[in-house]
């Protein structure tokens, strides 16, 4: 009897801890940004294209910065929860449409020049807002992916909540899920605008 | 027949060859020093996409704009550790193949050493315990060996006490 225990342990233990390990999300990378401001950038606006927005001009404002493409699957996924959000919070929701056109595998944009990507991604990501919803505050066109790097993005849709410094509080990873939103980000926002 | 046939395979593989080549050495001719360099760091990143790869190795779109993201930080004069550091400010302690030594990562540093040791230490525990068993046992004398093989020549025969 005695002489099964020991092992029999190490084996309980190492299950619980294969059984721990294994249930992980090895997509949930902590974030550096958090705790940090976040990375400056101006971009041209969606809705707009000749004018530019910069994260600066939501000083004194908590915020939601959401990274979405019209090629992401994800995105779709979470979208209508956006879209009531947008409904029912005042919350300011700016989208970062993040390589639109060259995040497409689909479409061979080595043939595109700059000014007939910049039309074609206004078009793709301006249709797919006007066909599923529109809750962004306003959206910025990362085309080339540039400003997706500053803020380590690695897998649309994320989602970012900036307080009113300009500091990164929290950042998800992944289709946003009513229990997130509830649990988490709502929760934050409210924190940060007392 | 044999050597048209080798000759035909030959001709065939140094088609095939230079064609490889040429598509390989456009980029790198453009700029050795860099493109070694490329290499050199990010076999030491992780692509976030397809976590298992390098970032050196990946295909994937992330992959791609990082690489090139890294090219050109080599080209404004930066450091192999700024770039490095660039990185990690980004994404963080996970995108380093090889985690820097600090609290969070002493067990992941530590821990297989540390379970050695204790492996090591358990064997030669049971080693000594089983060596003090075995002490006790003297060898047998006159009349224990005469029993012994008797009990060996006939199974049957009645123990003597």
């Amino acid at each position: 009897m005695n002489r099964f225990l020991w092992p029999l342990i190490g084996f309980i233990v190492l299950v619980v801890l294969l059984a721990v390990g294994l249930n992980l999300n090895p997509r949930d990378v902590p974030s550096p940004l958090v705790g940090k401001p976040a990375p400056a950038f101006s971009l041209a606006r969606l809705d707009s294209p000749e004018q530019r927005f910069s994260p600066q001009e939501m000083l004194g404002k908590a915020w939601l910065l959401n990274v979405w493409a019209s090629w992401c699957v994800s995105c779709r996924q979470e979208h209508p929860l956006l879209v009531e959000l947008a409904k029912r919070q005042s919350v300011p929701l700016i989208g970062l449409n993040y390589k639109e056109v060259r995040g497409d595998g689909a479409i061979d944009s080595s043939k595109l020049d700059a000014a007939a990507e910049k039309r074609m991604v206004i078009e793709r990501a301006g249709g797919w807002l006007a066909r599923h919803g529109d809750p962004y505050t306003l959206s910025v066109l990362d085309i080339d992916g540039r400003v997706g790097i500053d803020y380590g993005v690695y897998g649309v849709p994320e989602t970012y909540v900036i307080d009113k410094a300009g500091i990164i509080r929290m950042k998800h990873t992944g289709p946003v899920t009513p229990d997130i939103l509830a649990g988490k980000i709502l929760p934050l926002l409210a924190e940060l605008n007392r | 027949m044999s050597r048209w046939l080798l000759i035909v395979f030959l001709a065939l593989t140094g088609i095939a060859g230079s064609g490889l080549h040429a598509r390989e050495a456009a980029p790198l001719a453009a700029d050795e020093a860099t493109e070694k360099r490329l290499v050199a760091i990010s076999s030491e990143l992780r692509c976030l996409v397809c976590q298992n790869e390098s970032l050196s190795g990946s295909n994937a779109e992330l992959a791609n704009d990082l690489r090139r993201e890294i090219r050109s930080l080599i080209r404004d004069g930066r450091s192999d550790a700024e770039i490095m550091e660039f990185m990690v400010n980004r994404y963080g302690d996970f995108v380093r193949y090889r985690p820097p030594l600090k609290g969070t990562t002493l067990l992941l540093w530590f821990g297989p050493g540390l379970l050695f040791v204790a492996a090591l230490g358990a064997l030669l525990l049971h080693l000594r315990r089983r060596e003090r068993a075995l002490g006790d046992q003297r060898p047998l004398d006159a009349d224990e060996t005469r029993r012994a093989e008797a009990l060996l020549r006939d199974p049957d025969a009645p123990p003597r006490p």
